[in-house]
């Protein structure tokens, strides 16, 4: 019988990676084989990622549903759009436990100040997400009955709609799970390359009467 | 007793009438004082705030409690009112249709049956039968959708959540219909002045007979699920029972009212588009307790799918809207051929039709009761005045009796069977 | 509904039992109202209850701005027994907005009766419990009169987005 001794072959094979772990351990491996070991086994980030990472993948939605709003937003937790896929089932029935709250519903003037209570005893962090037209905007109703959220409230994300669809809401909250793990969708301009065309306010008292243009941003009293 | 105002009481109006109300109003602060005492132990109020897991909306109520046993109860109302009859007022009658629908947010088909029903008195015009039916199509759809939610929910308050997926599963079909025949999920601003806004599509009535095919074998599926589960027919055999005169005296209407044994609806007593066509039976309690409510309420999904049967099989031709031009807008396709077709839209897209003066009161059966449209108009594009009476407004004042002397976990079940929308009640 | 002929039979009823109860009828579409004296609702509102009427299905205020007298109350009242409705209407004015309460007689007009308070101002004399009940309790002003404005806020463009939210925006 003729023993061949040879070199050791192929290191993408697993026998040969196992033999190669003790060498590790001893401090024998070799700088390239090393870094090779290493980046095949071992994750990299910053703590910000990671744990903004963990926190947009366990969102605890509060139980809060104001009015028509609320009835899509049940349909979320129903199964055609499962929330429970993306790990987002738990509601939570007290302020204390969430970190999230969906405003869905209009927002009355005489629940705006219970509202904000509910977010304040929330612990950080904590993020709200204004569901349909009517906390975004005044929506239908623009009267006297009503408050827009962002009045007394920080909102993270606005879903329009009235109310928005079930797969508009989850688009929503995805957005926002993006937002926390430091992502943020770009905005349209970079997605367009719509670059230049934001709108340039003049600082009062720049223009001169030889501007060709005679409108002025704040011109429209009649409008 | 005197007619004319108090006897005692102060007739230098303003400022006693303040004092009167801020003492009131202290009534019903919650405060860290003891409310008294009961017949063994000292009261507690406890307020179940705007925002907890089972009030269905935000009703706040203030219970004075006796250990366990509620000994009263007080709600308060108004977080979610949004002054749709004050903007109402500032729309013309088209636009108003899309306001009011967000009233009752889980019955807006009926919505806005009742306030296009109110202008279609005031106005005279005839709605088609093509469109009757197509109206009592969707609104029982509408009812069979509303009561799902109903049962969903209150399933998932007295902890038989896996009822839930259930009912939302058939929610979804009924959506899936909405979204077929007017692109919308909910507050479909379907229902115009006249008839309905546009026809059904092809596909809608093969759809409609497949989802009728199955809902009574789901509705089965839901009995099944309730009447083996001990637990939830001991929490709802027995609690909540008011009887009918009370009922009565409180203006309650609806299914409440039928669970407590008077067969009251709408429908049959003063039929209005077309249900007289149609035969069905309108279930009725014995009891009044909670389980009378549940089962009535189950019972009217089956008569709803029997009311779709007949409407879809026997849906005639026709308009699906009122031919009157000064009402309804002409199809497009008639704009490039005929000027007064121009005309008629152009005056009705800018400023609307107008209404002859009047006032009209019309009143619909809603999943909730008698959901009643006061509509009063001045002559103009604009309504003067509109007033929906809201079935859970005065539904909600029967919770005070039926919730008396009895524990807490009843009043849930009391309060998930009440069936009370927050966006009616507030308006 | 009553025919207009039994809408002036129950007019004349109720003219016979007090003479200035009713002030008068009105009767369009198909729709009986009896405009009645306010001091006196409670007679004809009894009177109805003989007659038959015994449920009220609606209780709500309307303003009549600018007819006076402004405020009406209005009573639509339903014999389940023939399946006919009756509306009753008062009229009282901004000066001296007070008119009898009915909770002892229909218990179901407690909130609506707490509903026209709050939103026209209308103060029912002998309710037990006359508080706003859809606005806040310090809340000024009665919304659904004609002459209260809508209210809202502004319509936002870019010029104006920073003066009119708050710092949250």
């Amino acid at each position: 019988m003729e023993v061949k001794r040879q070199k050791l072959g192929d290191v993408n094979d697993l026998r040969v990676r196992r033999h190669t772990a003790p060498d590790l351990l001893r401090g024998d491996m070799e700088d390239k084989d090393l870094e090779r070991y290493v980046t095949e086994r071992v994750l990299t980030t910053t703590v910000e990622r990671a744990v903004g990472w963990a926190q947009g993948n366990s969102l605890y939605p509060l139980t809060f549903g104001l009015a028509c709003c609320a009835m899509e937003q049940i349909h979320i937790v129903a199964a055609r759009v499962d929330i429970a896929r993306f790990g987002f089932e738990a509601f939570r029935a007290s302020p204390r436990q969430a970190d999230l709250i969906i405003l869905s519903g209009r927002v009355s003037i005489k629940m705006a100040p219970v509202i904000r209570r509910i977010w304040d005893q929330m612990l950080e962090p904590k993020w709200a997400i204004s569901m349909g037209a009517c906390c975004t905007s005044m929506g239908v109703f623009n009267n006297y009955a009503l408050v827009p959220s962002d009045k007394f409230m920080p909102i993270a994300v606005h879903v329009p709609g009235c109310p928005p669809r079930p797969e508009a809401l989850m688009h929503g909250i995805l957005k926002l799970r993006d937002q926390i793990q430091g992502n943020a969708p770009a905005g349209w301009r970079d997605r367009y390359e719509a670059e230049g065309t934001e709108e340039v306010l003049p600082e009062a008292g720049t223009q001169d009467s030889a501007d060709i243009s005679v409108f002025r941003p704040g011109d429209t009293a009649g409008a | 007793m005197t007619l004319t105002g108090r006897g005692d009481s102060e007739q230098s109006g303003s400022t006693t009438l303040t004092e009167d109300y801020r003492k009131r109003e202290e009534s019903i602060t919650f405060s860290s004082e003891p409310a008294g005492t009961g017949e063994t132990h000292e009261l507690l109020t406890l307020n179940i705030g705007p925002h907890h897991p089972s009030t269905h909306g935000v009703l706040r109520l203030l219970a004075t409690l006796e250990g366990e046993v509620v000994r009263d109860i007080k709600p308060i109302i108004g977080y979610v009112h949004t002054g749709i009859e004050k903007t109402a007022e500032d729309k013309a009658y088209w636009k108003v249709i899309p306001v009011v629908e967000r009233m009752d947010y889980l019955g807006y088909y009926f919505n806005a049956m009742a306030f296009c029903g109110a202008v279609e008195t005031l106005l005279g015009t005839e709605v088609p039968p093509r469109a009757q039916y197509l109206r009592v199509i969707h609104l029982e759809l509408n009812r069979i959708a509303s009561h799902l939610v109903w049962l969903g929910t209150s399933a998932l308050d007295l902890g038989a959540i896996s009822m839930f997926w259930y009912c939302y599963r058939e929610r979804e079909l009924i959506l899936d219909l909405f979204e077929m025949s007017s692109g919308q999920r909910m507050h479909t601003r379907y229902f115009q002045v006249g008839g309905v806004m546009e026809d059904i599509p092809r596909g809608f009535e093969q759809k409609l007979r497949q989802f009728l095919k199955i809902m009574p074998p789901r509705a089965d599926q839901y009995a099944d699920l309730f009447e083996k589960n001990q637990i939830l027919l001991e929490r709802l055999r027995g609690t909540g029972i008011v009887d009918r005169e009370t009922l009565l005296e409180l203006n309650v209407t609806g299914p409440l009212l039928r669970a407590s044994g008077e067969p009251w609806d709408l429908r049959k007593a003063a039929p209005y588009s077309s249900y007289d066509h149609f035969d069905f039976k309108i279930p009725v309690g014995t009891v009044g307790d909670n389980y009378d409510r549940f089962r009535v309420r189950h019972a009217e999904i089956y008569q709803s799918v029997n009311i779709i049967q007949q409407a879809i099989d026997g849906l005639p031709e026709g308009e699906h809207i009122t031919t009157d031009r000064k009402v309804a807008l002409p199809p497009r396709h008639e704009l490039a051929t005929s000027m007064e077709a121009l005309i008629h839209h152009f005056k009705l897209v800018t400023e609307g039709f107008r209404v002859p003066p009047g006032e009209a009161y019309y009143p619909i059966e809603g999943p909730r009761g008698e959901l009643g449209c006061f509509v009063r108009s001045d002559g103009s594009a604009k309504p003067a005045r509109v007033h929906m009476r809201d079935p859970s407004f005065s539904n909600l004042q029967a919770l005070a009796p039926m919730v008396k002397d009895s524990y807490i976990a009843d009043l849930i079940a009391t309060l998930a069977m009440l069936d009370p929308i927050l966006g009616g009640i507030d308006r | 509904m009553p025919d207009a002929t039994g809408l002036e039979l129950t007019a004349q009823e109720l003219r016979d039992s007090d003479s200035d109860s009713i002030r008068d009828t009105e009767f369009h579409r198909g729709r009986a109202v009896l405009v009645a004296n306010p001091e006196k609702i409670r007679l004809v509102l009894e009177h109805l209850r003989s007659k038959g009427y015994t449920f009220l299905a609606s209780l709500h205020g309307v303003d009549y701005y600018p007819h006076e007298p402004r405020l009406g109350v209005l009573y639509e009242m339903l014999d389940r027994s023939t399946v006919d409705r009756i509306s009753v209407k008062a009229r009282v004015s901004t000066d001296a907005p007070r008119i009898d309460s009915v909770v002892d007689m229909f218990p179901g007009a407690n909130f609506p009766e707490r509903e026209v308070y709050d939103m026209f101002g209308v103060v029912f004399d002998g309710h037990p419990d006359l508080r706003r009940i859809l606005m806040p309790e310090d809340y000024e002003g009665h919304p659904q009169r004609r002459d209260f404005p809508v209210g809202g806020e502004p319509v936002l463009f870019t010029y104006n987005e920073e003066q009119s939210y708050g710092k949250y925006m």
